[in-house]
C-alpha cells in the first residue's frame, strides 16, 4: 500500500476524520470549563455532529469503495447508517441537555464518550474485515459500558454497567472464538475472501454452523435478541435515561448493519443483493436459525413486556421485540428485506427515542417511571399526552403512523419471498396484536379512568415540545407524501462488493 | 369539484376535527353545532352524490385515481357503485343524527366531537376506497377514535370493553393484512387495485399458498378479518360488551355502520376477487348465518339489560345478511345489502331509544320498569314503531329485506332457510316481551314522573323512522340503486363457477 493509495483512501474518510477532530476539540474545550459550564462542551459536540452530518450527506457514494486494504467500505449502505446513528445521537444530546440526572455534574466527558461511540459505530457499519469488525464492536461496547455507569454514585447505574460488562465480555469472547475458527478454516480475515473460500465448499457445514452460532452470540448480544438479551432490562433501567434511549436505537441499528453486511457478504452472495440470498450456505438451513431467533425475540420480548409496570423496563422489553421484527427482514436478506430493515431502523429510532424522551421528561417533572402514575396525563399535559399516544400507536404498528409502514415493508418482504415465510409473517403480525395490550396500557393510563381535571395544565418547555414534534410529525406524515424515507432506504441497499 | 367529490366527503370530517380541536373547550355550543354543521354538510354531499349517481350502470362512478406510492403500485383510488352508495348515505345520515344523540356528553366534549369526526372520516373512507391498501388504512384508522370513544366516554366497564374491542378487531386486521399481501403478490402485475384484482380472479384459484389453493387460504384469512367485524359466531364476543359500554351515539355508529363493514368487505373484496373460493365457502357461510340468526335471537331473549338485548338482536339481524349473501342469487344479495341498510337505520333507532330511557332512569334493566307507557306515551309510541320495525313487521323496511333474503336463499339452501324462519319468531318474541315488560302492566311507582322524550331526541329519531317506513312501503328506489351492481356481481361469480366446473 503506497502513500498515494492512503491519500486516496483518506479522501473517503473525511467524516470520520472530522469526527475525530471534534472529539479532540471537545476534550480540549472541556478543560477550560468549570463544572457548571461544562454543558457548553455538549453544545460544541452537537454543533460538530451537525457538520459531520452535512459532510455525510455530501459524501459521494455513487461508487462504492473499500478503503485501507478493504478494512472498511464506503458505500450507500454504510452512509445511510452513519447518517441514521448521527441523527439519533444528536437527538439524544438534545434530550441530555434537559436531563435532570445529568444536571450539576461535569458532563464534558459524557459528550466525549458519546462522540467516541459514534465513531465506533461509523467503523462498525462499514467494517469488512474480521479485525475491523471486532475492534469497532469493542469500541462501541466499551463506550456503552462507561456511559451506562455514568451516574457513579447511584447503585443502579453501577449495577447496570457491571452487568453489561460481564455479558459483553463473555459474548465478545465467544465472538472472537468464532472469528478465529473462521480465520483458521478459510485462511483469511477479509470477508470477501471468506466468502470465496466458503463458496468453494471446503468447510464442513456442521463446523460452519458452530462457528456461525458463536458469531451470532456476539452480534445477537449487540442487538439484544433473545436469548442474548438478559442484560437489557437491568442496563436500560439503571443507565442514565438518555443513554438508555440511545442504546435502544443507535448501537442496535449498527449491530443490525454488521449482521446484514456479514451475512450478505461473507456468507451468501458476495453482497450482490440480486443473487439468491444465503448462496454460500446453500446446504445449511441458516434462515431457520435466524427465523427462530426472530420468533423468540418477538414473543419473549412482548410477553414479558406485558407484565412490566415501569415504563423504562417496558420499553426495554419492547425493544427486544422490535429487534425480532427487524430480524424477520434479515431472514429474507434480499433487497426488499434489507431495505425494510433499514427503514424499520429509522422509524424505530424516531418512535422509540420519542417514547423514551417523554418518559424522561415525565421523570424530570413528576418524578415517576411507573405507568400507573401516568394517570390523566392526557389532561394534565395535553400536548405531551397526544405526542406520547402517537409514539405508542406507532410502536404498536397502527396506521396511519410510520410504525405501520415499517412493519408493512417487513411483512411485505416476507410474503413476497413465498410460502416459506408465511408463517413467520403470521407470528410476527400476531405479536403486533400482543404488543397492543401493553402499549395501550400507557394510553389507557393517560386518558381513561376517572377524569379529575387538574387546576393547572402542565406545559412542557418549548425546546422539548419542538424536539418531540420533530420525532412525531414524520411518523404521521412522511409516508403519506409518497414516502421519501423509503426511497432513501431502497437506495441504501448497495453494498461494496469486491 | 365533481371529480373530487368522494375525497371531499371523506376528508371533510378530518377538516372538521381540526377546526374543533382549535375551538376553546368552554365554547360548548360552537363545538356541538360545529360538529352538526360538518356532518350535515357531509350528508348534503352524500345526497348530492346519490343524485348524480347513474342508477342504471354497474360501473364504478365518480372515480378518483392517482398513483400514491408508485414503488409498490399503491394507488389513491376511490369510486362508488351500487354497493357502496347506500353505505355512504347510511354513514353520512347516522353520523349527522348521532351528533344530536351526543348532545348530552358530560365530559371533555371537545375531544369527543373531534374523535367522532375522525371516526366518521374513517368509515366513509372504507366505503369509497377501491385500492385495498387505502381500504386497509381507513379500516384501521377507524379503530383509534373508536378505542378512545368507548374507553373514555363509555359505561362502567368501558376500559375492558375498549381494549377487548381493539384487540379483537386488530387480530382480524392483521389476518386481513396477510390476505391483502398474498393477493398483491399473486396478482400479476402486483396490484392493490380491487377492480383489477377482481378481473384477475382466476389467478388466485390456480395459485398455491402454503401448499393449498391460494384462493381458499386467502378467503379464510379475509373471512376471519371480516367475520370479527360483522360479527359472525364465534367471533362475536366483543360485540355485546362494546355495544353496551359505549355511549349511546357510539353504539348507534357501531351497530349502524361498523358492523356493515364486515359484510361490505365480503361483497367488495372476497366475493368478486375470490370467486371460486366464494362458491366453495357459500354453504359454510349460510350455516354461520343460520347460527347467527338463531343464536343471536336466543341470546337476546335471555337478556335483562335492554341495551344488551338490542346488541344481540344485531347479531341475529346480521345473520339474515349472511344468509342472503351466501345464496348468491339476485334476490338474496339485493336483500342482503338492503338488510344492511335497514339494519343500520333500525338498530340506530333502537340504540337511540335505549339511550333516551337510560338518560332518565340511569338503568336499563328490562324488569326494572313497568307500565311507563302511561307516563311517556310519545316515547312508547316511537319505541313500539322501532320494535315492530326490528322484528320485521310488514310495512317496515326490515320486512322487505328479510323477505328478500329468504326468497333468495330458499331455492339454494332450502332447509337452512326453513330453520332460519324460526329466527323471525324468536325476534318477535324478545321484542314484544321486552315491550310488554317495560311499557305495559302496572306502572312502576318510581317512574311516575318520568320525563317525556324531548324534541332533540325526536329530531334524531324521526328521519330514521320515516326512512324505515318509506322503504317498507316503497323499497324500489333503494333496490334500483344497488341492483345493477349486485346482479352483475352475482353473475360474475356464477360464471366463474361454471368455468371452474363447480
Amino acid at each position: 500500500m503506497n502513500l498515494n493509495q492512503i491519500m486516496t483512501d483518506l479522501s473517503y474518510f473525511i467524516p470520520e476524520m472530522m469526527l475525530t477532530g471534534i472529539l479532540l476539540l471537545v476534550i480540549l474545550f472541556d478543560l477550560f470549563q468549570k463544572a457548571d459550564t461544562s454543558i457548553r462542551s455538549g453544545y460544541v459536540a452537537l454543533g460538530g455532529l451537525i457538520l459531520v452530518t452535512i459532510a455525510l450527506l455530501g459524501q459521494d457514494v455513487s461508487t462504492s469503495v473499500g478503503i485501507f486494504s478493504n478494512m472498511l467500505a464506503v458505500d450507500p449502505f454504510s452512509n445511510f447508517l452513519k447518517i441514521l446513528v448521527t441523527v439519533g445521537t444528536m437527538l439524544v444530546m438534545w434530550m441530555s441537555f434537559n436531563s435532570n440526572e445529568l444536571k450539576n455534574r461535569r458532563v464534558g466527558e459524557y459528550y466525549t464518550l458519546l462522540l467516541t461511540l459514534v465513531l465506533g459505530m461509523y467503523f462498525l457499519v462499514s467494517a469488512t474485515h474480521l479485525l475491523s469488525i471486532y475492534i469497532s464492536l469493542e469500541m462501541v461496547s466499551i463506550m456503552s459500558y462507561l456511559l451506562s455507569g455514568y451516574l457513579k454514585e447511584q447503585m443502579r447505574s453501577n449495577e447496570a454497567s457491571i452487568k453489561y460488562v460481564v455479558f459483553g465480555a463473555f459474548s465478545s469472547g465467544i465472538l472472537l472464538y468464532g472469528f478465529s475458527l473462521l480465520y483458521g478454516l478459510t485462511g483469511s480475515a477479509n470477508i470477501f475472501e471468506i466468502q470465496a473460500a466458503l463458496s468453494a465448499g471446503t468447510v464442513s457445514p456442521a463446523l460452519m454452523m458452530v462457528i456461525l452460532i458463536m458469531i451470532l452470540v456476539g452480534f445477537g448480544y449487540k442487538i439484544a435478541a433473545v436469548p442474548f438479551h438478559f442484560w437489557t432490562p437491568d442496563v436500560y433501567e439503571g443507565a442514565p435515561a438518555p443513554i438508555t434511549a440511545f442504546l435502544s436505537v443507535a448501537p442496535k441499528a449498527a449491530g443490525f448493519a454488521i449482521i446484514i453486511r456479514f451475512f450478505n457478504v461473507a456468507l451468501s452472495s458476495a453482497g450482490n443483493p440480486n443473487m439468491e440470498a444465503w448462496a454460500a450456505l446453500s446446504n445449511m438451513d441458516w434462515q431457520s436459525v435466524l427465523g427462530v431467533l426472530a420468533i423468540l425475540s418477538m414473543t419473549v420480548g412482548n410477553v414479558i413486556a406485558l407484565q412490566q409496570s415501569n415504563i423504562k423496563r417496558m420499553l426495554a422489553y419492547s425493544s427486544i421485540a422490535h429487534a425480532g421484527y427487524m430480524l424477520l427482514g434479515v431472514v429474507v436478506a434480499d433487497q426488499t428485506g434489507i431495505a425494510a430493515v433499514l427503514y424499520y431502523a429509522a422509524v424505530y429510532m424516531l418512535m422509540n427515542l420519542g417514547a423514551f424522551f417523554v418518559a424522561i421528561h415525565i421523570k424530570n417533572e413528576f418524578d415517576t417511571e411507573e405507568i400507573e402514575d401516568y394517570k390523566a396525563l392526557g389532561y394534565r399535559a395535553p400536548v405531551l399526552g397526544v405526542i406520547m399516544a402517537i409514539f405508542m400507536f406507532s410502536l404498536t404498528g397502527l396506521p396511519p403512523t410510520g410504525g405501520f409502514v415499517a412493519k408493512f415493508y417487513i411483512f411485505r418482504a416476507l410474503i413476497e419471498y413465498g410460502d416459506m415465510y408465511f408463517w413467520l409473517a403470521l407470528i410476527g403480525l400476531i405479536n403486533g396484536v400482543i404488543s397492543l395490550y401493553y402499549y395501550m396500557r400507557v394510553v389507557k393510563a393517560m386518558y381513561f379512568g376517572k377524569i379529575e381535571l387538574p387546576d393547572t395544565v402542565h406545559q412542557a418547555p418549548l425546546n422539548i415540545t419542538v424536539l418531540l414534534s420533530v420525532l412525531a410529525l414524520p411518523l404521521l406524515f412522511a409516508w403519506m407524501l409518497g414516502d421519501p424515507l423509503s426511497a432513501f432506504a431502497q437506495n441504501a441497499v448497495q453494498f461494496f462488493i469486491q | 369539484m365533481e371529480n373530487h367529490l368522494l375525497s371531499i366527503v371523506t376528508f371533510l370530517p378530518v377538516f372538521g376535527a381540526v377546526i374543533i380541536a382549535l375551538i376553546p373547550k368552554e365554547k360548548l355550543d360552537i363545538i356541538r353545532w360545529g360538529a352538526a354543521a360538518i356532518t350535515g354538510l357531509q350528508l348534503i354531499l352524500a345526497i348530492w352524490i346519490l343524485y348524480i349517481f347513474d342508477f342504471s350502470s354497474s360501473e364504478v362512478q365518480l372515480q378518483e385515481h392517482f398513483a400514491w406510492i408508485p414503488a409498490f403500485n399503491i394507488e389513491y383510488f376511490m369510486g362508488i357503485d351500487g354497493l357502496s352508495a347506500p353505505m355512504i348515505l347510511l354513514t353520512a345520515l347516522l353520523s349527522f343524527l348521532a351528533v344530536f344523540t351526543s348532545w348530552n356528553i358530560e365530559k371533555a366534549q371537545k375531544g369527543y366531537f373531534a374523535l367522532f369526526l375522525l371516526l366518521d372520516a374513517g368509515m366513509m373512507g372504507v366505503f369509497v376506497s377501491l385500492d385495498f391498501f387505502l381500504f386497509y388504512i381507513f379500516w384501521e384508522v377507524m379503530l383509534l377514535p373508536m378505542y378512545f370513544l368507548i374507553g373514555i366516554w363509555g359505561g362502567p366497564q368501558r376500559e375492558y370493553a375498549a381494549i377487548k374491542f381493539f384487540l379483537y378487531t386488530l387480530f382480524g386486521s392483521v389476518l386481513l393484512l396477510l390476505g391483502m399481501l398474498a393477493l398483491y403478490f399473486i396478482s400479476e402485475p402486483h396490484t392493490f387495485n380491487m377492480l383489477i384484482l377482481a378481473e384477475h380472479s382466476s389467478q388466485f384459484g390456480n395459485a398455491l399458498l402454503l401448499g393449498m389453493n391460494a384462493g381458499k387460504v386467502i378467503f379464510i384469512l379475509l373471512f376471519i378479518g371480516f367475520a370479527i367485524k360483522v360479527p359472525i359466531f364465534p367471533f362475536h364476543t366483543w360485540l355485546p360488551l362494546a355495544h353496551v359500554e359505549a355511549p349511546t351515539a357510539i353504539s348507534v355508529i357501531l351497530a349502524g355502520v361498523l358492523l356493515k363493514m364486515g359484510t361490505y368487505g365480503f361483497l367488495r373484496i372476497s366475493f368478486p376477487v375470490l370467486k371460486d373460493a366464494t362458491l366453495w365457502f357459500a354453504l359454510p357461510l349460510a350455516i354461520l348465518g343460520l347460527i347467527n340468526i338463531i343464536y343471536g335471537a336466543m341470546a337476546a331473549l335471555a337478556q335483562r339489560d335492554l341495551k344488551k338485548m338490542v346488541a344481540y338482536s344485531s347479531v341475529s339481524h346480521m345473520g339474515f345478511v349472511l344468509l342472503g349473501m351466501a345464496a348468491l342469487t339476485p334476490a338474496g344479495i339485493n336483500g342482503a345489502v338492503f338488510q344492511m341498510f335497514n339494519h343500520g337505520t333500525i338498530s340506530a333507532m333502537l340504540f337511540m331509544l335505549v339511550g333516551v330511557v337510560y338518560d332518565r332512569a340511569h338503568h336499563r334493566d328490562i324488569e326494572g320498569f313497568g307500565g311507563i307507557a302511561k307516563v311517556v306515551p310519545i316515547y312508547a309510541g316511537v319505541t313500539a314503531m322501532a320494535f315492530f320495525a326490528g322484528l320485521g313487521l310488514p310495512g317496515f323496511s326490515g320486512f322487505i329485506s328479510e323477505a328478500l333474503c329468504f326468497i333468495g336463499a330458499f331455492p339454494v339452501f332450502t332447509w337452512i332457510t326453513i330453520f332460519a324462519t324460526i329466527g323471525i319468531v324468536l325476534n318477535a318474541a324478545y321484542f314484544l316481551w321486552a315491550y310488554q315488560r317495560i311499557f305495559m302492566g302496572e306502572l312502576n311507582s318510581k317512574y311516575e314522573n318520568l320525563e317525556e322524550i324531548n324534541n332533540r331526541e325526536l329530531f334524531a329519531l324521526i328521519p330514521l323512522a320515516i326512512i324505515t317506513f318509506f322503504l317498507g312501503v316503497y323499497p324500489t328506489p333503494m333496490l334500483n340503486l344497488m341492483s345493477s351492481t349486485l346482479n352483475h356481481l352475482v353473475e360474475a361469480v356464477k360464471t366463474a363457477g361454471m368455468v371452474a366446473g363447480l
